[in-house]
């Protein structure tokens, strides 16, 4: 039967009931309406973001530390990605069997561990720093309240050899000694994190956007060579233990572009392993400890003496009878010479002869000349505890002082302020900053400090000192031409000199075009010898002839048997 | 009339599978992607580690050493050495 033909059709009914289904079925409908309307319009933002949360995450990114490389690109530094172990005291309840495997992989006490989760704090670290795989065994033995987290571990894998250079990090992966502490800002990287949405499986299906975008920490290279590096090292180690010396330090300058080859220091300490670490291990001496120079410093007298024209490179100058009295003070020379020229007074090293050239000049010239050498101010290379030396303003000079600070006492030096400043004569006379990291473009020219022809007559000057009748024939290498200068000086010990001596050698090759600056330092030689001819001056030759033929440096002297003859003693 | 609507109301149909379809490999995609970070950063997690084996292998004091006592090498007396000019 059809319903149009249905017999209840053909009642009639009351208009008011069917307007009244009619107006309730509307009404619902408008109900219905302006609820979906105000879901959808008014609390839109709201809704979705509900939604979205149910399977929205935030991610972290981690950056990693930039690596530390040596001028050929041989890592230095590097961090790998390890684990640490933490726990929730409140949610780890260990059975005795339990807490006796934990700690037996995390290499811990039962008793320590216990101790630890036994804390009323929320979180306790129970070891950091274990390798992934050890933390991967712990995370299988299943304990609750106990987890993990990345965290990073820095290796160093050239150990003792560079790391008063490179310094270290700690646990948080932040630098505290050294370069990585100079460079930290560089070397650091800006963990970044983003939103996504994860399906139901824990997998991403979509990016939403990035919250701050994750910036790796920035490679830094370095000037040093590894190789030349671990020369020094080797070698500084090697006369350590021949001199018994307490201390010493090596610095290897590039002097065409200032960078620098090596940093070495005495004793040493691996930063891989940093247990059982004392003071005296950590000081890079050469930025962080001066010391009197002593006749390390006589050349930069000698050509003061030039420049200012007072005297010339054969200027005689009378040294008899081998002691000098200013005031109540005596200087005296280690051996007497009679007349010597300027040139000879720098070679065989003559206290009274340099003191009688400094005493013609204005305490205040002199001044002026070591502080532009860079004397009683830091480098400034950002290095911690780089310290500048003591040079006291010229007024409070008395004469005395005046003499002895030529020839390198009562004024104080770093190793690594002695090297720059024999870049004066390395050079044509002008000094360019010392830089850590490579350079690839040097300086053409730098500071002018003396004149090209000052420079060149001290090279002399030094070349002879290195030359038999000199006081360093030690210094001498086969097949290059070597200039450089012996120091001794007198330690101070509570205010007066003691029989504790400071032995140094600073020279350059090869003398017709220098490409190296090497300075050597060895702290309180106790062996039978402490002249820094016979201790320094080995030290520097076999650094000195190692890198040069690493870098590959052409040979300027035509070879012949070498004449080694005894040495002149210094004075001291 | 009432044909065009039908092929419209098609139309609309493949639009609409062809949104999901697309959706989902974009997610495919997208997990994959993820996949391939993931397997890169331990990639270079990897390289790392190598890196340090290679320069622990590479020490110089071992080289030395080795190059001394298992090789019995040494370093030419400067009589040995000859230099020769450089190709101008």
């Amino acid at each position: 039967m059809k319903f149009a033909r249905s017999p209840i059709l053909n009642q009639r009914l009351s208009p008011g009931r069917s307007r009244l289904v009619v107006l309730a079925l509307l009404g619902s409908f408008i109900l219905l309406a302006g609820r979906s309307f105000y879901l959808q319009v008014f609390q839109t933002d709201f809704l979705q973001k509900k939604g979205e949360s149910r399977y929205e995450r935030v991610i972290e990114i981690s950056a990693t530390r930039g690596r530390i490389l040596d001028r050929h690109g041989d890592v230095l530094a590097i961090s790998t990605p390890v684990k640490a172990v933490w726990a929730i005291p409140e949610d780890a309840r260990l059975a005795p069997a339990q807490a006796r495997q934990l700690a037996a992989l995390l290499e811990m006490d039962v008793r320590e561990l216990n101790r630890k989760l036994a804390s009323e704090k929320d979180f306790v670290f129970l070891k950091r720093q274990i390798p992934p795989d050890v933390a991967e065994k712990v995370a299988a033995l299943r304990i609750p309240g106990i987890h993990d987290q990345r965290e990073y571990r820095r290796y160093y894998p050239s150990g003792d050899v560079m790391a008063h250079m490179l310094g270290f990090t700690g646990v948080e992966d932040a630098g505290q000694e050294g370069v990585e502490l100079a460079m930290n800002n560089l070397l650091t990287g800006k963990p970044g994190s983003r939103r996504v949405i994860k399906d139901r499986r824990g997998q991403i299906v979509e990016d939403v956007e990035s919250i701050h975008s994750p910036q790796e920490g920035r490679d830094v290279t370095l000037a040093l060579d590894a190789k030349i590096q671990y020369l020094a090292h080797s070698q500084l180690k090697k006369a350590l233990v021949e001199h018994k010396a307490k201390a010493g330090g090596v610095v290897v300058l590039d002097a065409k572009t200032g960078e620098v080859l090596a940093l070495a220091n005495a004793p040493t300490y691996n930063p891989n392993n940093r247990v059982r670490l004392v003071g005296a291990q950590l000081r890079n001496r050469a930025f962080t400890d001066t010391f009197e120079p002593g006749s390390t410093f006589k050349p930069f007298t000698a050509a003061l003496a030039l420049e200012k024209g007072k005297f010339r490179f054969d200027t005689p100058i009378d040294t008899s009878p081998g002691r000098l009295t200013i005031g109540s003070a005596t200087i005296h020379d280690a051996h007497k010479h009679e007349m010597l020229t300027l040139a000879e007074v720098v070679q065989k090293s003559s206290n009274v002869g340099v003191a009688k050239v400094a005493l013609s000049f204005q305490p205040d010239e002199m001044w002026q000349m070591f502080n532009s050498l860079g004397f009683g101010a830091p480098l400034k290379l950002g290095f911690p505890g780089e310290v500048g030396g003591r040079l006291r303003p010229a007024k409070s000079w008395r004469p005395i002082e005046q003499a002895t600070m030529s020839y390198g006492h009562g004024i104080s030096v770093t190793l690594m302020q002695m090297a720059r400043a024999y870049l004066a004569f390395a050079r044509d006379g002008d000094l360019i900053p010392v830089s850590l990291t490579r350079v690839d473009t040097p300086p053409r020219t730098g500071t002018p400090v003396f004149s090209g022809q000052t420079a060149r007559e001290v090279r002399t000057m030094l070349e002879m000192a290195v030359q038999p009748g000199g006081t360093a024939p030690k210094a001498q290498i086969p097949g290059y031409r070597v200039a450089g200068k012996t120091g001794t000086a007198h330690k101070l010990d509570g205010g007066a000199y003691a029989d504790k001596y400071v032995a140094s050698f600073i020279g350059f090759a090869p003398a017709s075009d220098p490409r190296l600056i090497v300075a050597v330092m060895i702290d309180e030689p106790s062996g039978t010898r402490y002249y820094g001819g016979d201790v320094a001056a080995p030290v520097f030759a076999e650094v000195m002839s190692g890198a040069l033929r690493t870098l590959g440096v052409p040979q300027d002297l035509p070879l012949k048997p070498l004449i080694m003859a005894e040495a002149v003693k210094e004075g001291v | 009339m009432l044909r065009a609507n039908l092929l419209l109301l098609l139309v609309a149909v493949i639009c609409a599978l062809s949104t999901v379809s697309a959706n989902h490999r974009a997610r495919k995609l997208v997990t994959e992607y993820e996949r391939e970070q993931g397997r890169m950063r331990e990639l270079d997690i990897e390289w790392g580690q190598l890196q340090i084996e290679q320069s622990t292998w590479a020490n110089h004091g071992r080289i030395e050493q080795i190059a001394r006592d298992r090789l019995g090498m040494r370093v030419p007396p400067p009589g040995q050495v000859v230099s020769l000019e450089a190709a101008r």
